[in-house]
């Protein structure tokens, strides 16, 4: 069945980051992940968000509902026309950062989820899933 | 040069001014989706001083410039009344009401006393008259209203970041919501400024309220952890639920210099014990 359109929603200050994140919350909610998983979520979602602003210079976020047969899951896609990402191993990899973060943001989110998958350059596109 | 009109408009107004009068207040009373913050007697009387000013403002023939030092007064009450519906409670479009509602009776006179080609271009030119007072009212009342959160916000976040004194050189503060950088920021100079203050060498960081730490809100606490360990105080974090504990791992922060408690009982237990203190139930004599 094709996937269900829950939210899109500008991503461009630190409000927008806390509005995404209760509207994860809400739907992840809604949809019967177990409250670990929603934390695992919202956080991956956080990391995930705040880089669109920080590093992607604006952008937007797609919360959408999958259904298949066996299985439902939520999919958050992550978009801007910032820089990109070059090198995609190393902007991967545990500790790695341009500004001054932990450089876990993306590792953590790939973590976090069930599948993530980087399109770049140009611009960035991040779709992560998580299955329940 | 501001235009005349054949009859002038101030005359045709004055004219009819406690007609006009009267009906914009029954209009402005009759409003169905008024929403009370506003009593009758104040809507009465605003409007008669209103009406008082306006009319003296066009008297003086230019209806095109607001800006022009003959509207001033006008503008001044509509500041003041603005915001003092800003403060009240009114929605932004009641309060824009205030001055669209004169429409009706004003164009009533214009097309009635003044038949002719002539009356339309009144109409027009007083209609863009009222559109720019209306947006007026509204850009203040919506000045008010952003002064105001702006306000609310602050002491918000203020009163959210409290730092209780539990014990003599035990500190805690219940951090509540999200630890964005604002909020870090206070957090610290609070808490940096009661350890000084009350000569403490323990905080307890409790973090049951916040939803989510991510790699921002840990670094946050790390920082605020390393600001106090360089006044010569530790800190311990309480409050950290199973949830973000997993969440914490998978992400591949590493808070193993930080002493971590399940909750803020515990915690306080620690500090306890660290400062010597021991503690036994009486028995109970009966
Ligand atoms: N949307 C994006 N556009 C461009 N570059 C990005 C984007 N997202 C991530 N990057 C690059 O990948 C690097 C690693 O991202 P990651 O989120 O892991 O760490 P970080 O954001 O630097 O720090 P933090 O641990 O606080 O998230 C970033 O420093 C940045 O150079
Ligand atoms: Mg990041």
């Amino acid at each position: 069945m094709a996937p269900v359109l829950l939210v899109t929603q500008d991503l461009r200050t630190e409000d927008d980051l806390v509005h995404m994140r209760a509207a994860v919350k809400m739907h992840a909610s809604d949809l019967g992940f177990s409250s670990l998983n929603q934390t695992k979520i919202m956080t991956a979602a956080s990391e995930l968000g705040r880089n669109t602003i920080e590093h992607g210079l604006g952008g937007l976020v797609i919360i959408e509902h999958l259904r298949e047969p066996e299985r439902n899951g939520i999919r958050l896609t992550f978009k801007d026309e910032g820089p990109g990402i070059h090198d995609h191993a190393l902007a991967l990899s545990d500790g790695y950062t341009s500004k001054k973060g932990l450089g876990l943001g993306l590792s953590g989110s790939k973590r976090l989820m069930d599948e993530f998958d980087l399109i770049s350059p140009p611009g960035t596109v991040i779709t992560v899933v998580k299955w329940m | 040069m501001p235009k005349e009109t054949a009859v002038p408009l101030h005359a045709i107004i004055s004219d009819s001014r406690d007609d006009i009068l009267k009906e914009w207040i029954k209009a402005q009373l009759d409003d169905t989706s008024r929403s009370q913050a506003v009593p009758d007697a104040s809507i009465k009387a605003s409007s008669t001083e209103f009406f008082k000013l306006f009319e003296r403002a066009i008297s003086n023939g230019n209806i095109s410039d607001i800006d022009r030092s003959e509207w001033e007064e006008v503008r001044h009450m509509l500041s003041d009344l603005s915001a003092s519906r800003a403060t009240q409670g009114s929605t932004p479009s009641e309060t824009a009401r205030f001055i669209f509602s004169m429409k009706q009776p004003l164009f009533a006179r214009l097309t009635k006393d003044k038949s002719g080609p002539d009356a339309g271009a009144a109409v027009w030119e007083l209609s863009l008259l009222l559109d720019k007072l209306g947006l007026y009212t509204t850009e203040t009342f919506q000045k008010t209203r952003e002064s105001i959160i702006k306000r609310q916000q602050k002491e918000m976040m203020e009163m959210s970041t409290p730092v209780i004194k539990v014990w003599d050189g035990l500190l805690a503060v219940p951090l509540i919501g999200t630890l964005d950088s604002a909020r870090t920021q206070i957090v610290m100079e609070t808490l940096l400024q009661k350890i000084i203050d009350t000569g403490s060498k323990l905080a307890i960081l409790d973090i049951t309220g916040v939803p989510t730490v991510d790699t921002q809100t840990a670094q946050h606490l790390m920082k605020t952890v390393s600001a106090t360990r360089l006044m010569g105080a530790e800190c311990i974090i309480s409050g950290i639920r199973p949830q973000i504990a997993q969440t914490i791992v998978h992400l591949g922060i590493d808070i193993n210099d930080i002493v971590t408690k399940a909750s803020m009982a515990d915690a306080i237990k620690e500090a306890l014990a660290r400062g010597g203190w021991t503690f036994e139930k009486q028995a109970e004599n009966n």
